[in-house]
């Protein structure tokens, strides 16, 4: 392993991921824990730049820290006073062993039906452009038909959240 | 900046450094070149922001300390420095003191990707107009941590505001940005300024800039959006608790969001450096963009100096039911005439490079189409005003026929 | 390497860029006076002492607008590569991308409908 610029980038993300992470399960003030979420997507979004795909990094920046994090905090306050959580979660050992164990069943659930339980020799050289990830959004070889879901899903979400949401009063 | 920087990396190189030294090295003088830009301009704007607001405002402004007051940032400086620096205790520290600095560190992230000439610019991303999008969605973050970590009832209400606000104007800004991007064919900005040889989009598609025009001077919180400052009714706003230096960065960062706009309009819709003679050399090319920059910075003065503020209500509907759906309307009209007009062999296929000549056919239809869209949304809002003067002096008559309680 | 090489840049530049307003703040500890006293440290709000709790519940609407955001957040997402790929689409793409456009004005349509753009 040497020492060159995608190495340090790297290990920084995963502090900003791993570090957010731990952030949000012991932090026990809501605000907070959103903030230390957003250091963790951040640090994904860094892994996105790393593998060559910056539109996703922008994108996450975009829809997680522009979007999410004000929606969260939005929800989180519609409710009273829950800075203060008074319970304590002491049940570390049970709760390390189940994270562990998730883990384990992603790695390997994820790893093995692809690569056959070896890993990849090296990334694909070849790096796709937004321009042809465009491309193959609307063409009708290529994903036309999860972009259409796409939208679908996104007017459904909105009509189901202000079917909701929406004061009966007015 | 890139030539510049292999240009001093293989100099270093050959001065017997290290290989990822000496890219380092030059990386960070590359990033202290491009930054330095925006932190010298920022000392400056600040004088120009009270001096044209005095102006307009029949003031003389600053005008003691230097020649013409042009030292006054200078000396606000230093006694922003000596300033004592108050954190309430009941304050969430790192939150309190991160806040202002992100919020700089967001405008200022921008100008990396801001091509100052043809050969002079930080980076060209291949993303360049989504990066200052998604890099401005920390600024927003700024704020809405600004106003929680003060512990105080008037910032957190005044941060709320402020931040639905700027996320509910975001809507109409990208829509808008989408027009640029569509008519070069790509996000980057080096691209998008290239494009604009023929034609600047602004007479390509004056709604998009239009539009990018007034949501961008919603997104930094300036007349007639300016509830970022509601003194009246917020005490200050989310920075109430602020004091010293931690104050001035928040104040910093929004008059240099401001010019950084301007920049922004100038390469996205009025063809960056493109100018007469800007081939000639690259201060030329600077110039002109500084120009083009400044005229549209100056007039987003002119109107916060000018217009009152609007109540959230009016501000939140005027985005929702008249932006939005111009937006889209705008972006729909667009694709679908560049689209037809380039079947029909009456525009170019690639934009980048185009001579005037081919795009007039394009600019004349973009035009008309644009017109047509600008007319009928007048028409609808002159619909609406009247209707709501109408409403409103019934409503006062009816108050005055009432008898006093 | 060159697509890393920017980012590089990038990189660099989001280390430095929160440096610079930090260290004026750092430089301004150097000079400024430090008398922080019970009261000077309490709660400014707005000059009177301060009544009950900080965390005041906010609105439903506040709520809605963020829902409202974060669907259009991810539309244009998926519009920018569709806008950037304009110049080399098919017409069937160019349509596709239309009605998925038309599909979310049908959502905005329906809130404002339902009033849920109003500020209550």
């Amino acid at each position: 392993m040497e020492l060159n610029a995608v190495t340090i980038g790297f290990a920084v993300f995963t502090i900003f991921t791993l570090g957010g992470g731990f952030g949000v399960v012991t932090t026990r003030n809501l605000f907070q824990g959103t903030i230390w979420l957003m250091v963790s997507l951040f640090g994904v979004a860094g892994y996105f730049i790393l593998l060559s795909a910056p539109f996703l990094a922008a994108v996450q920046i975009l829809v997680y820290i522009g979007a999410i994090a004000i929606l969260i905090t939005f929800a989180v306050m519609l409710t009273r006073s829950v800075t203060r959580i008074k319970v304590r979660y002491i049940r570390l050992l049970p709760s390390f062993i189940g994270s562990l164990l998730v883990f384990l069943i992603l790695l390997f659930g994820i790893t093995v039906p692809i690569f056959g339980g070896q890993l990849p020799e090296a990334a694909p050289q070849t790096v796709a452009s937004t321009r042809d990830l465009g491309a193959a959004l609307v063409s009708e070889h290529g994903y036309v038909v999860p972009f259409m879901l796409a939208s679908v899903l996104l007017t459904g979400a909105m009509i189901g959240a202000i079917f909701i949401a929406r004061d009966e009063k007015a | 900046m890139d030539n510049l920087c292999t240009g001093l990396c293989t100099l270093l190189l050959d001065g017997g450094f290290d290989a990822g030294l000496a890219q380092f090295l030059s990386l960070l003088v590359g990033v202290l070149l491009v930054s330095g830009v925006p932190l010298i301009t920022v000392i400056l704007l600040i004088w120009v922001e009270r001096k044209v607001a005095a102006r307009i405002q029949d003031r003389i402004g600053p005008n003691r300390v230097g020649p013409i007051g042009l030292l006054q940032t200078l000396a606000d400086m230093i006694k922003l420095l000596s300033k004592e620096d108050i954190t309430p205790t009941s304050a969430d520290r790192l939150l309190y003191n991160a806040a202002p600095l992100v919020s700089f560190a967001s405008v200022v992230l921008i100008w990396a990707v801001i091509p100052f000439t043809p050969f002079h610019y930080g980076v060209d991303l291949e993303i360049g107009a989504l990066y200052f999008v998604a890099i401005a969605s920390f600024g927003t973050l700024a704020i809405m941590v600004a106003g929680w970590a003060s512990n105080n009832k008037y910032a957190l209400l005044g941060a709320f505001r402020v931040v639905a606000l700027l996320v509910s104007y975001e809507v109409p800004l990208v829509f808008a940005l989408l027009a640029p991007v569509m008519l070069a064919g790509s996000m980057s900005l080096l691209d998008i300024v290239n494009a604009q040889s023929g034609m600047w989009f602004v007479i390509l598609s004056p709604l998009a800039f239009v539009i990018f025009y007034v949501s961008s001077q919603a997104e930094t919180g300036r007349a007639p959006f300016d509830l970022i400052e509601a003194e009246s009714e917020l005490v200050a706003g989310f920075n109430i608790e602020y004091s010293g230096m931690k104050f001035g960065m928040f104040f910093a960062a929004e008059f240099l969001h401001v010019f950084t706009n301007g920049i922004l309009m100038a390469i996205l819709f009025f063809g960056g450096w493109m100018g007469p003679l800007y081939y000639e050399s690259p201060l030329i090319a600077f110039a002109w963009l500084g120009a083009k920059g400044g005229l549209i910075y100056l007039t987003t003065l002119w109107l916060r100096n000018t217009v009152p503020r609007l109540r959230i209500d009016q501000i939140m509907a005027f985005n929702w039911k008249c932006l939005v759906p111009l937006s889209i309307a705008n972006i729909v009209a667009v694709s679908l005439a560049l689209k037809v007009l380039q079947e029909l062999d009456l525009a170019p296929r690639q934009l980048i490079g185009a001579g005037i000549g081919e795009m007039l056919p394009t600019t004349v239809v973009m035009l008309l189409i644009n017109g047509a869209i600008g007319l009928y949304l007048l028409g609808i809002l002159r619909r609406r005003g009247q209707e709501a003067r109408r409403e409103f002096q019934a409503a006062s008559q009816a108050y005055a026929a009432a008898p006093a309680d | 390497m060159n697509v890393l090489h920017e980012w590089a840049f990038i990189g660099v530049f989001a280390i430095l860029a929160p440096v610079f307003p930090a260290l004026p703040i750092v430089i301004a500890r150097l000079f400024r006076p430090r008398k922080p006293n019970a009261l000077k440290s309490s709660t400014y709000e707005c000059g009177v002492e301060t009544i009950g709790d900080t965390w005041v519940q906010f609105r439903v609407q506040y709520y809605i607008y963020g829902l409202i955001f974060l669907v259009f957040d991810v539309e244009m997402v998926f519009l920018f590569p569709w806008a950037a790929a304009y110049n080399e689409m098919s017409l069937f793409g160019f349509v596709a991308g239309f009605l998925f456009i038309f599909l979310l004005t049908d959502a905005l349509f329906y809130a404002w409908k339902k009033n849920a753009l109003d500020w209550k």
